[in-house]
């Protein structure tokens, strides 16, 4: 009975353990803090002279680049700390321009042999790195009934023009409603409108001397709707985020009405919110005539609080979805003003009423649909009451000098900021459903730091304490283990780099904590030992028979963690899906370790030799 | 070593009593008390800030009063320089700015935001029970792979240990009012698998035994077992204690109440792996039989 293994199986191991470091290794090099320089533009480029330009403008102000390079994304700027990559965005987005966008990043510095294997760190999650997350639901009521009043205004169109006699439309909790006088006019407006709006499902009833067809959402159509309305949401969300500059955002659904939007690195958490959460669009309409009165007419304030209304047609010209391409500017007079060019259906629509109505006046109309959210006290407990509502306000009225084509400006904004955000929410398109924040965190990046620092120390002296116990209480023994401990660290690093796997403190919590447990494999196959040599077993017997009496216990004992782990991964959201994945992992891995490498490095030391003594 | 024979068995009848007291004890407490669940799971706004000195608590409570923020608790958190501000369910997009802008204003006050946290009641809602949820489907699948990897007697025994185990742990949070949030429910369900590990390799050796020895009875034979594993269970603990120690103190405060649970819950696991488990399998009448289906002679023997 001589403990050895064949040669390949240790060749074998010492693959696995050298690919595991290599790795590991990208862990050891900390990111740069850098600016990341790209353009969404077509007409520019970043090359060689952009980076000369903010190399300059980083020189006259004083601060340190470490290095500036060509990457296939554009230009990256590396700088030697986090305050120096801080103070540099503001002065490099200056020197740029409108036409770039510039971002925080941390760019990695692993060294290129390793980068060109596909070694690099591990992620780090947001309350190691610092920035924000934010939940978003999107309103699916305000979404249907969004639908139904654009349905209200075709179906009152289509029933004027057969000339079938409706009192009214209301839309009530996603139902329309419309009231007839007469039955007569029921049955035609029902069999006209089934033909024409096949989406929905009518039923008809009658209520004092009045008669009423209901149009409700059939489940298929409620479905498209919804479906349709975070597909938009996601689109527009991603665009937004982009324009922000952020680097390696997230913008991501969860269930079936959520988006998770999460970027890394943003300090300027207001500004983030106000432009993922804006809902603000803009309508062109003609001013009312004075003959127009009724339905047809709508009076709205004026935007700049001065208390002057207008009348104005109901009827849109076009809205800010046609918009191709915005950006903002300053008039002859410094004022802010925001360049709008159409695409071709846009324009060529906006020319047609336009030609019609030269002298006119037109107004732009500034909309946001927000949400206002009150708590209210039924049956003593507090439930969350919503209630959408929009925001109209006319921004400019123009007369109109000619007729208007694909491309104007637009003014009487009140701040250089209110046109630029403007500018970029016409770019991103608009939201097709509102959405409201239901989760939001924000974390700063000294605290990000700070969770780091503590992470890496409880690290090292959870290592330390567990190595020293092992090796005062098994000697020779304890050595293996240890060795078998690091390796297990290293071997984890290297499964979270390679999966791409995100490390967060409750992650590197669970690090620590399996640095714990990971020896129980090693205590009981040790245990089992000593027990056989008190027996009296030779230490050669003993060593094999501890090691395979151990093994279905460690099986069975890890398996049924593993999951629980898997479960925790399940339920857990952000932070603790990381404590999740270091968990199982470290199971993983450290079954490979505790068991494989240590009985190795007990092999290639008693393995050849006659029975002795065993110092454990 | 030796192994010791230390008779664990002749004290179940105590033990028994001391288990049943502190479920009662804590299940009186949750229901009395109940737990104080953190922002994760009640929905509301929490903000971090930093300051250069130490604030007065009181004066930074007067200035929110001042401010128009009613309803807030102040804490410190950490440190005496770190503060946290806590408000039930008010919250509009620029409320963390807003805050801070309050706090700064007391003069020459340096603050720094740390973190802002915000989540919606609804939000809160649904993690509560997803963590209910989350909790029950760990345990009914450590049922069935404990039925069906040693025997049904087994998975009653190693589910009841663990609901003892995390009934005291919850009840330790709720009589000692610490907060519970999303990390604790991650270290009571670390607790489900590393408690289960425990009592597994516990079992693992009954069933060895009772293969391997005949002539003994099963309550001799559950007491060697515990005996035998012992070392490795005092062992194990002991590490896993120390890290959660190393964590507890310098782990930072946002992962404090996480290692305060695994510890307290190892403690309670450890003991439960060596007196419940056991103290189960031997009330429910464990027997070889149940492990090793009967040999064929026996049955021909019984035949007349």
């Amino acid at each position: 009975m001589l403990n050895k293994y064949p040669l390949w199986k240790y060749l074998l191991i010492l693959l696995v353990l050298a690919l595991g470091v290599i790795y590991a290794v990208p862990n050891l090099y900390p990111d740069d803090p850098a600016l990341q320089i790209s353009t969404q533009k077509a007409t520019a480029v970043v090359d060689e002279r952009t980076l000369e330009k903010a190399k300059k403008a980083l020189s006259d102000a004083d601060i340190n680049l470490k290095k500036a390079e060509l990457t296939s994304a554009g230009g990256t700027l590396r700088f030697n700390s986090g305050e120096d990559q801080l103070a540099a965005k503001p002065v490099v987005a200056a020197a740029l321009g409108d036409n770039y966008v510039t971002a925080l990043n941390l760019v990695p510095t692993t060294p290129n042999w390793l980068a060109s294997i596909g070694a690099g760190p591990a992620k780090l999650g947001l309350d190691l790195r610092g920035g924000v997350h934010f939940l978003l639901q999107v309103d699916m009521p305000a979404a249907l009934k969004q639908k139904l009043d654009v349905a209200s205004s075709e179906m009152k169109a289509a029933l004027r023009k057969d000339r079938v006699r409706y009192r009214s439309v209301t839309i009530d909790n996603g139902v329309l409603s419309i009231r007839f006088l007469q039955e007569g006019d029921l049955d035609r407006a029902e069999s006209l409108l089934k033909d024409q709006f096949g989406e929905y499902v009518y039923s008809t009833r009658q209520n004092g001397s009045d008669y009423y067809l209901d149009a409700g959402f059939t489940e298929a159509s409620r479905k498209s709707i919804e479906s349709y309305a975070i597909q938009q949401n996601l689109t527009t969300l991603r665009n937004r985020v982009n324009e922000l500059g952020v680097a390696e955002p997230l913008v991501q659904r969860q269930g079936s009405d959520r988006i998770v939007v999460e970027l890394p690195g943003v300090q300027d958490t207001a500004a983030a919110k106000r432009i993922i959460g804006a809902t603000a669009n803009l309508e062109f309409h003609l001013e009312a005539g004075l003959d127009d009165q009724g339905g047809d007419v709508e009076t709205l304030n004026f935007r700049n609080g001065s208390g002057r209304t207008a009348r104005l047609d109901r009827d849109i010209i076009i809205t800010g979805d046609s918009v191709s391409d915005a950006s903002s500017s300053f008039d002859e007079n410094g004022r802010p003003q925001v360049n709008i060019s159409l695409d071709s259906k846009g324009g060529q629509k906006m020319a047609k009423v336009t030609r019609a109505a030269v002298g006119r006046n037109m107004a732009v109309v500034f909309i946001e649909h927000k949400s206002r959210t009150r708590f209210v006290k039924t049956d003593g407990k507090l439930e969350e009451v919503r209630k959408s509502y929009s925001e109209k306000g006319i921004i400019s009225l123009a007369t109109i000098q000619t007729t208007l084509g694909n491309s104007f400006r637009i003014t009487g904004l009140d701040s250089p900021r209110e046109s630029s955000e403007l500018a970029l929410l016409l770019r991103a398109g608009a939201l097709a459903a509102p959405i409201y924040f239901v989760e939001e965190r924000t974390i700063g990046p000294s605290l990000g730091a700070e969770n780091i620092h503590l992470g890496m120390v409880s690290a090292q002296i959870g290592l330390l304490v567990v190595m020293l116990f092992m090796l005062v209480y098994y000697r020779v023994f304890g050595i293996f283990a240890n060795v078998s401990l690091v390796l297990n660290v290293v071997l984890l690093l290297a499964c979270m780099s390679v999966l791409g796997a995100t490390l967060t403190l409750p992650g590197i919590a669970g690090i620590v904590l399996t640095m714990g447990m990971a020896v129980d494999a090693n205590v009981l196959i040790f245990s089992r030992i000593k027990e056989e040599l008190a027996n009296g077993t030779p230490s050669h017997q003993a060593i094999h028979s501890g090691f395979n009496r151990a093994f279905t216990t460690i099986f069975d004992a890890n398996i049924t963690t593993l999951l629980v782990a898997v479960i925790l991964f399940a339920v857990g959201t952000g932070s603790v899906k990381g404590f999740a994945v270091t968990l199982s992992l470290g199971i993983l891995t450290s079954m490979f370790t505790a068991i494989v490498v240590t009985r190795a490095q007990v092999n290639l030391v008693y393995g050849g030799r006659p029975n002795k003594k065993l110092y454990i | 070593m030796k192994v010791t024979k230390i008779p664990f068995m002749a004290m179940r009848k105590v033990v028994a009593l001391i288990s049943i007291t502190l479920i009662l004890i804590s299940i009186a407490s949750l229901a009395t008390k109940g737990i104080k669940f953190g922002l994760d799971f009640t929905g509301g706004t929490l903000i971090e800030v930093s300051y250069q000195q130490a604030p007065q608590l009181d004066d930074v409570r007067g200035l929110l009063d001042k401010g128009g923020y009613s309803d807030v608790v102040v804490q410190n958190f950490g440190s005496p320089t770190d503060v946290v501000v806590r408000m039930a369910n008010a919250y509009t997009p620029e409320l963390g700015s807003q805050v801070l802008a309050t706090l700064e204003d007391s003069g020459n006050v340096s603050v720094s935001l740390k973190r802002s946290e915000f989540v919606g009641a609804q939000v809160g809602e649904e993690l509560r029970e997803q963590g209910g949820l989350g909790m029950l489907l760990a345990l009914l699948i450590v049922m069935i792979y404990v039925a069906v990897r040693f025997q049904f007697k087994f998975s009653v025994a190693s589910v009841v240990a663990l609901i003892h185990d995390v009934t005291i742990t919850l009840g330790f949070f709720s009589l000692f009012g610490y907060e519970f949030d999303l990390t604790v429910l991650a270290a009571i369900l670390a607790l489900i698998g590393y408690s289960l590990n425990d009592t597994i390799v516990v079992c693992d050796r009954i069933r060895e035994n009772f293969r391997i020895l005949r002539d003994i009875k099963p309550y001799d034979l559950i007491n060697l077992s515990i005996n035998q594993t012992l070392g490795r269970t005092i062992i194990t603990s002991l590490t896993t204690l120390f890290t959660l120690f190393v964590l507890f103190f310098y782990g930072g405060e946002s992962i404090h109440n996480f290692a305060l649970a695994l510890l307290f819950g190892i403690l309670i696991g450890t003991y439960s792996s060596i007196f419940v488990a056991a103290n189960l399998l031997l009330t429910m009448k464990v027997t070889r039989e149940d492990l090793i289906p009967a040999p064929k002679e026996q049955l021909e023997d019984e035949l007349p």
